[in-house]
């Protein structure tokens, strides 16, 4: 039995180099002094100061987060309320909808990225930051309502009622009885949301216009011809960013799991 | 407000749907069932049988069916080891399973490109090893690494969510009774976890399908998968009809699918996230 | 409330998102329509701070995109959707979009430095743009095979070492359709530009044959893969010769004796531009023999510019005959001609049974 269970740690331990080793090799490359990806040149923070100045990159970062927030708030506002209106339903008109509503989850990124394109191009409408958007927007929302339904269904209609019957009035009773029930399904399918858009490229691809870039796009057009390493210095601090948020998030189910 | 009401509050989002789901796929058909000069033709669906395309999608499926297994193959032992391992926070393992995810997906690919690449980073340790003449870059197995890599964390979380709920008074129950540690994995862990391998399946099978970025930057651009090929009439021969004619028919694949999980799923898809 | 331990990641990031989006809209309102360029250019085809330059002297404001292929600009600008205010195709691409009735021809006074362009690269502009109406010569070269001495002992005269079992995993072919049949149809002997069906059809077979032994297809990657010495030899355009050089001292560069492509990029204006005004600046301000040689010396192209080359401080530079080839070099040369929507289709359709071809 403990060999087995030293196996498992070699396992674990083996998948885990399999997944950080090219995270830890692009934020060494972050920190080489050498251009080349083979050669260590020597410790510089150099690339760090040269991001400050590399405008292309800010700008892709920024467009990356106003897309990803403005598509997260959309999302979540269209979502709860579709939710709210779904649990609702007969169970047959609610599955016709979900069939609908689940499509682009299920779909090719690739098809919903066209479809876009198609669509906006037969609009003629010109591809902007708000086509891009509302690309991200329509592939959030499935995921806001299948994170929200489910607290909706666990929902006591009668907690509602007492509330009606206490002398609340129906609105008054729904954001104070209703939303706070069912806010961890919306912020979890707000942090779905944020993250989905925050990290998708096949569909920004398609539906984006001229000098628009998130930094999905910049990237994949910088992988055709070798990567400056400003973007290892952006995405370095991003990943610590990200890292130290989660572990900070982390903490207080620590203390849940430890009673 | 009653029910009726509640149910007005749909429409919004029924509009959406119409305006950014339905209407766009509606879209698709029509390109794909024209041709440049508006006429209806099939030319575009059948395109799929010509060899090459025929070609292109039976290396995507196989591709993709592949990954599928190597991913299930390396996620389920994961699942069972975090599971087994009486580690106080298990919220925290599994975040360091997810991390690299916030890593922009194309710079990971990008990275194992430059680890791979002859006389990269691999080959020079190798070297350093005295070992020559290994070297698998811009290789269909080089192309399979990379999509293992990319989507490993989607088989990851969804199984190990299921894995997790799995009640230990009932392996343990299974253990006193004196059925061994495989007997009680597969009668009782494994069909428990169904669920969790199934949306880890989806979300792992349809995307390693269709992607084009991950075959063009670590096969060296030597294999034409389906979603290669669709990006290329997109982008490049422009040819619209051509690229919609081969979506549409991957599209209908898709609804296929959903109309058969829908009978099966109850859940109506929340076990997907 | 669960909602407050996500508040101090998003309130940073609406705060940096709300001050990316105030700065917008500031300097959104100095530099209103009017008053910005959309450039389209082939990706690393520009001096680092001539953009800046430019802005600064003229008061526009440019957004700038790459392309990494003719054909890829093609289908961005083809469907009208996009708009771009000058753009800087190759001679055959720009026959074709005059042929589509997508340009609009230049105001030749509107751009006074036309003078430094040479008598010749007019010449020969109109071999695609028959009138000389539409374009202006922004940088030329050949397409030939660059090659690391210290992996490849013989030498480099042909394209007949591109098909050599010998160096197999060890070739990087160019990702592009016009180009990749150039090699093949040369290396046969015929002309880059053939629509017999019998050429072409062997110059295919030629192509999937060669896979197995290909490393890369490959574009501007290319050059990556020499400088680290991943590969032995590589289809290169001129220009990406020097870069290449530059960092690393074993490559040569050679146009193969069986003949090569000869090509101009030019400047040239899309009919659905909307600021032709600026374009007609840009393009003149590109003209300027001071920013011809800033290109020159960054991108390591060929220019039409006749004052550059005496204005060349290096050396190296002036007696590169990968910069400026002699007579020999470029009279076995051909340029790409337009080959008809049919033609194109046919190429493209070609090209794409040998990237589905097996390995």
């Amino acid at each position: 039995m403990k060999k087995l269970f030293v196996g498992r740690k070699i396992y674990l331990l083996l998948v885990l180099i399999f997944l950080y080793a090219p995270i830890v090799l692009l934020i060494a490359q972050a920190f080489n002094k050498s251009t080349s990806l083979s050669v260590w040149g020597g410790f510089t923070l150099e690339w760090f100061a040269a991001l400050t100045e590399a405008e292309d990159i800010l700008e892709a970062l920024k467009n990356t987060l106003a897309i990803a927030l403005l598509a997260t708030v959309f999302a979540t506002i269209l979502g709860t309320i579709a939710s709210i209106a779904l649990v609702n339903m007969r169970k047959k008109a609610r599955s016709v909808i979900m069939g609908f509503s689940n499509i682009p989850l299920l779909n090719a990124e690739i098809v919903t990225g066209i479809s876009f394109l198609l669509l906006f191009s037969m609009l003629g409408i010109a591809l902007s930051f708000g086509t891009v958007l509302i690309a991200h927007i329509a592939f959030c929302v499935p995921y806001v309502v299948l994170s929200v339904m489910p607290k909706l269904k666990q929902l006591d209609n009668m907690t509602y009622e007492a509330a009606l019957d206490l002398g609340a009035g129906p609105v008054t009773a729904f954001f104070k009885v209703i939303i706070p029930d069912i806010l961890p399904g919306i912020i979890s399918g707000a942090l779905l949301s944020f993250t989905l858009s925050l990290d998708d490229f096949v569909i920004t691809y398609f539906a984006k216009g001229r000098g628009f870039n998130t930094l999905s796009t910049l990237i994949y057009a910088e992988t055709k011809r070798g990567i400056r390493p400003e973007i290892y210095a952006l995405s370095t601090i991003l990943f610590v960013v990200i890292f130290v948020a989660l572990l900070a998030m982390n903490r207080p189910k620590k203390a849940v799991n430890n009673k | 407000m009653n029910r009726k009401k509640l149910q007005l509050f749909a429409t919004p989002y029924i509009i959406w749907i119409a305006a950014f789901i339905i209407i766009p796929l509606i879209i698709v058909a029509i390109y794909a069932l024209t041709d440049s000069s508006g006429a209806f033709t099939l030319e575009n669906i059948k395109a799929i049988g010509i060899p090459k395309y025929a070609r292109s999608l039976g290396i995507s499926v196989l591709f993709s069916l592949i990954t599928t297994a190597v991913c299930f193959f390396i996620a389920y032992p994961i699942a069972l080891i975090l599971k087994s391992m009486k580690i106080k926070n298990q919220n925290f393992i599994l975040f360091i399973f997810i991390l690299p995810m916030w890593m922009n997906f194309l710079l990971r690919t990008y990275a194992w490109k430059t680890i791979l690449i002859p006389n990269g980073l691999l080959d020079n340790i190798l070297a350093f090893f005295g070992i020559t003449g290994f070297n698998f870059s811009d290789s269909a197995a080089a192309i399979l690494f990379g999509m293992v890599y990319d989507f490993l964390p989607f088989m990851i979380m969804p199984i190990y969510n299921t894995v997790i709920k799995i009640d230990d008074n009932l392996i343990n129950a299974s253990r006193d009774l004196g059925a061994g540690y495989f007997t009680t994995l597969r009668k009782i862990v494994f069909p428990l976890s169904v669920p969790g391998i199934l949306s880890g399946v989806i979300m792992v099978f349809v995307p390693s399908l269709t992607t084009f970025a991950v075959s063009k930057i670590l096969g060296g651009s030597k294999y034409l998968l389906i979603g290669d090929v669709i990006e290329n009439q997109f982008m490049t021969a422009y040819d619209w009809h051509l690229g919609a004619g081969i979506s549409f028919v991957l599209m209908i694949f898709i609804i296929i699918y959903i109309v058969i999980q829908n009978f099966i799923d109850k859940d109506e898809g929340a076990n997907l996230i | 409330m669960k909602f407050t331990k996500i508040l101090p990641i998003l309130l940073p990031l609406a705060a940096l998102v709300l001050s990316g989006c105030g700065s917008d809209t500031e300097s959104g309102e100095a530099a209103d329509s009017e008053n910005i360029l959309y450039v389209y250019n082939w990706d690393e085809y520009i001096a680092d701070g001539v953009i800046e330059m430019f802005e600064e002297e003229t008061g526009y404001t440019v957004v700038y995109d790459v392309f990494e292929t003719n054909e890829g600009l093609y289908a961005k600008l083809a469907s009208g959707d996009i708009s771009y205010d000058v753009i800087c195709p190759s001679d055959y691409m720009i026959a074709k979009m005059i042929a589509n009735d997508m340009l609009e021809p230049i105001d030749y006074s509107k751009i006074p430095n036309l003078k430094y362009i040479g008598e010749d690269y007019v010449e020969s502009s109109k071999a695609f743009d028959p009138d000389f109406a539409y374009s202006v010569p922004y940088t030329w070269g050949t397409v030939g095979i660059l090659y690391n001495t210290t992996m490849v002992d013989e030498e480099v005269d042909s394209w007949s070492i591109l098909f050599d079992e010998k160096y197999r995993h060890n070739i990087v072919m160019l990702d592009s359709v016009r180009d990749s049949y150039a090699v093949a149809l040369k290396y046969l002997g015929y002309s880059l530009n053939t629509l017999d069906e019998e050429e072409l059809a062997e110059a295919t077979e030629l192509l999937i044959k060669q896979k197995p032994i290909v490393q890369a297809y490959e574009v501007d990657y290319a050059r990556e893969r020499m400088i680290n010495n991943s590969a032995a030899m590589a289809v290169i355009y001129s220009g990406e010769a020097l870069y290449s050089q530059d960092y690393n001292e074993d490559l040569e560069y050679v146009v193969p004796k069986e003949g090569s492509n000869i090509w101009i990029d030019s400047w040239v204006i899309p009919k659905n531009a909307e600021n032709k005004e600026a374009a007609h600046a840009w393009i003149d301000f590109m003209c300027r023999p001071d920013i011809a040689k800033m290109n020159l010396e960054y991108i390591t192209y060929s220019t039409p510019n006749t004052e550059v080359y005496d204005m060349l401080d290096d050396e190296d530079l002036k007696s590169s005959t990968t910069l400026f080839p002699d007579s020999d070099i470029t009279d076995r040369c051909e340029a790409f001609s337009y080959l008809g929507e049919e033609g194109d289709k046919y190429y493209n359709n070609l090209w794409e049974d040998v990237k589905a071809a097996a390995n």
